[in-house]
């Protein structure tokens, strides 16, 4: 029987893969599918009347032990970022090392009504992706996306300090601590550490009019779908701080606009938003697409193994064709 | 085995080196004190910079030389190149060392290091570069160590060596390969950051392609140099082979990223006058197009003088590849986040202290172990 070329190549890498692949690794990488248990945010922009109530909150509760502001060298201070020589409020113009979350306003034209302009808060921290960039990014584990809440966390002690999250991450969340000499990456963990103790996200408790709103991520994305069924004009319970709390607030049902982003958006977030302005005019990067991000570069770490194999296979072979073509030759010169 | 004569220590060349040497560890001590955001002019929209861009990737692609004549000539058995199996070696070995030193200063807590070495995650094309530099630069210091032991007499050590050089290379052609090609994985993750002009699937065999003609370029570079510096006699036939392996390299990488501009991008973003846009016409004309336009006339290819012209280039086109891919294929996202970067004064210091340091080692390597002795 005659081999072909094809044949042999596909012998010689099927050989690599005997070699190195470890089953597990090489496998297609699973899906990741949202926990049932996961919990997330609803920011709903038509109902946020930017009191920033939430920044603040969020500063304040995080800067307590355990929460993604705490530092031990820094304990009992607040980081506030002041503006101006006065030094009375806290005015961050980006997310950064010390805020993690940030109210911003939009103001705009629209093309309908001529003059009248457009205007939207928007409200910005980590989108706790269902298969976040940042984790798959890490190459030591200190991003963790937690099984069952599905929060994605940080561990300072891993952490090495390479970026790689920073360049990963679409949305460009993590932060990273320039100025201190012992750096730390810092970005929104969901209140982790007042979920832990039975609490939930500082700023949806803080958020007087339940435009951040916390709760289960499927309950969220019921909610989200049922208010984009409302008809404008009409009145509507809105669910405020958690939605198993039953505190709700009547309101006119905006004009919103038909898409719930994070639903979809690199493959899925647990935090999810509503507007009425488009999202691209409220500072999401509009490159960002439905990609699952990790998949990108498993495509190629997956392969690794095989690679592997076939390059140390196709290596000896080489050597050892040489050197007997070499042997060869000099035989022949030998015998003449 | 006496060190050469020829090579004379305290050159004002190597005064300027030491002195570089000097001012790059005193930057480099600045940063260890006082940290990132005091040194540099990183931020959260460019957090990678010079450093990564210029000594790591560059330097790491400087480094290719190295698995290449190894492959050559002990796998291919291509004796022609044995002379310079070993200055190619070092080359990688001080590239290597030169990307850790940069490492070392540019993530954020540099004895955490190790750190990947025992916290494992598989999925992150940076741990599997990490492990990748980890071995291979263990490898590299095994191919490099014969020259050591037989400048210091050790015949044993050396014949231990001797017998396990030959599966030190394999190994080192596979690490070297994937690792490359690794450098080119990590910025897969960043579509939405990176302009289509370098983003693409296909990245890692762009990064692959463009370190083997960065090597062959950089491996007939140094050997001009010695040959002129360091008075070591080689054949022609060496400059002609590696410029006619360069032509043949350059060539299939023209159509890769001509393919790439066709179809991932378009030749519009190229012509369309932003900083992206400029930066890849300025990479692909001298990197690239320029290189093989010269290579391609028979004349050329076999003129030490051209030869050498043209390597320079190459060398400074692929550089810049490795900035663009880094650094400027992300203008237009980081101007959407009103964030821009250039490097800072101690940025440039402490890279050219880096340099420095690898090119004094090398004159002291050539001068004191048996670099050319075969
Ligand atoms: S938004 Fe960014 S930082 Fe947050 S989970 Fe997703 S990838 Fe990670
Ligand atoms: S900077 Fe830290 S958290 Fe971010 S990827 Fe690197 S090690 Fe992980
Ligand atoms: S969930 Fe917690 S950490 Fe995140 S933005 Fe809200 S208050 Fe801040």
């Amino acid at each position: 029987m005659a081999i072909n070329r094809r044949d042999f190549l596909k012998f010689s890498a099927g050989t690599g893969l005997v070699l190195a692949t470890d089953a597990k690794v090489s496998a297609a990488r699973e899906k990741k599918e949202l926990s049932p248990d996961a919990v997330g945010i609803l920011y709903d922009a038509t109902l946020c009347i930017g009191c920033m109530s939430c920044m603040v909150n969020c500063k304040k509760a995080n800067a307590e032990p355990g929460g993604a502001l705490y530092h031990k060298e820094t304990a009992g201070q607040i980081p506030y970022e002041y503006e101006g020589e006065e030094q009375k409020y806290d005015a961050p113009t980006s997310l950064s090392d010390k805020t993690l979350c940030l109210i911003k306003a939009y103001r705009g034209k629209s093309e309908k009504e001529e003059g009248e302009g457009e205007f939207s808060f928007i409200k910005q921290h980590c989108l706790h992706c269902v298969d976040p960039a940042c984790v798959s990014a890490c190459p030591v584990q200190a991003l963790k996306k937690q099984p069952g809440t599905g929060i994605v966390t940080y561990d300072k002690n891993r952490c090495f300090g390479c970026r790689y999250c920073q360049v990963a991450c679409p949305f460009g969340i993590p932060m990273y601590e320039w100025e201190k000499s012992s750096p730390s990456v810092v970005k929104c963990q969901l209140c982790n550490h007042r979920i832990a103790q039975g609490g939930y996200s500082a700023c949806c408790e803080a958020c007087p009019t339940g435009a951040s709103l916390f709760g289960k991520v499927t309950d969220l994305q019921e909610e989200a779908k049922r208010r984009l069924n409302l008809k404008a004009g009409d009145t509507y319970a809105y669910p405020v701080n958690h939605i198993e709390h039953g505190k709700t607030t009547e309101q006119v049902v905006p004009e919103y606009v038909d898409h719930v982003y994070g639903l979809e958006e690199a493959g899925g977030t647990q935090y999810m938003f509503l507007a009425g302005v488009d999202f691209d005019k409220l500072g999401f990067n509009p490159k960002i697409t439905n990609q699952v991000y990790p998949d990108l570069t498993w495509e190629y770490v997956s392969h690794v193994p095989q690679l592997i194999g076939t390059l140390l296979v196709a290596g000896t072979v080489t050597r050892l064709v040489t050197q007997r073509m070499e042997k060869k030759n000099k035989d022949n010169e030998s015998g003449e | 085995m006496e060190s050469n004569p020829n090579i004379k220590t305290w050159t004002p060349a190597t005064m300027v080196m030491v002195v570089l040497i000097i001012v790059g560890i005193s930057v480099g001590l600045y940063r260890m004190i006082y940290g990132l955001g005091a040194t540099t002019n990183l931020n959260d929209a460019y957090p990678w910079g010079f450093w990564l861009g210029l000594d790591v990737l560059g330097g790491v692609a400087m480094a290719a030389g190295g698995f290449i004549i190894a492959c050559a000539v002990y796998l291919f058995n291509w004796k022609k190149y044995r002379p310079i199996v070993r200055p190619a070696i070092l080359t990688a070995f001080l590239g290597y060392l030169m990307a850790v030193l940069a490492l070392f200063l540019d993530i954020g807590h540099p004895f955490r290091l190790w750190h990947p070495s025992i916290m494992w995650q598989y999925q992150s094309v940076m741990w599997v570069v990490a492990m990748h530099v980890i071995f291979y630069t263990t490898t590299l210091a095994l191919e490099f160590s014969p020259m050591l032991f037989e400048r210091l007499g050790w015949e044993k050590a050396r014949r231990a060596v001797g017998k396990i050089m030959v599966g030190a290379v394999i190994f080192g052609v596979m690490l070297s390969t994937l690792h490359q090609s690794s450098l080119g994985a990590v910025f897969l993750i960043s579509p939405s950051k990176m302009s289509p002009l370098w983003w693409d699937t296909k990245l890692p065999f762009h990064f692959l392609v463009s370190a083997v003609a960065m090597g062959l370029a950089m491996v007939s570079f140094e050997t001009a140099l010695s040959k002129k510096f360091l008075h070591h006699e080689v054949d022609k036939e060496i400059f002609t082979g590696l410029a006619r392996g360069l032509l043949i390299v350059l060539g299939f990488y023209l159509l890769l990223k001509l393919y790439q501009l066709f179809t991932v991008a378009s030749p519009a973003m190229a012509f369309d006058g932003s900083v992206e846009g400029n930066m890849y016409l300025l990479e692909m004309f001298l990197g690239v197009i320029l290189p093989v336009a010269i290579l391609a006339v028979k004349k050329y290819r076999n003129d030490l003088k051209v030869i050498f012209a043209v390597n320079i280039i190459v060398i400074i086109g692929v550089i810049l590849n490795r900035m663009n891919v880094c650094l400027f294929s992300q203008e237009s996202y980081g101007a959407w986040r009103g964030l821009g970067y250039s490097p800072s004064w101690k940025e440039f210091l402490v890279s050219l202290g880096v340099i420095s340091i690898g090119v004094f080692l090398y004159k002291m390597s050539a001068k004191h172990l048996p670099l050319f002795s075969h």
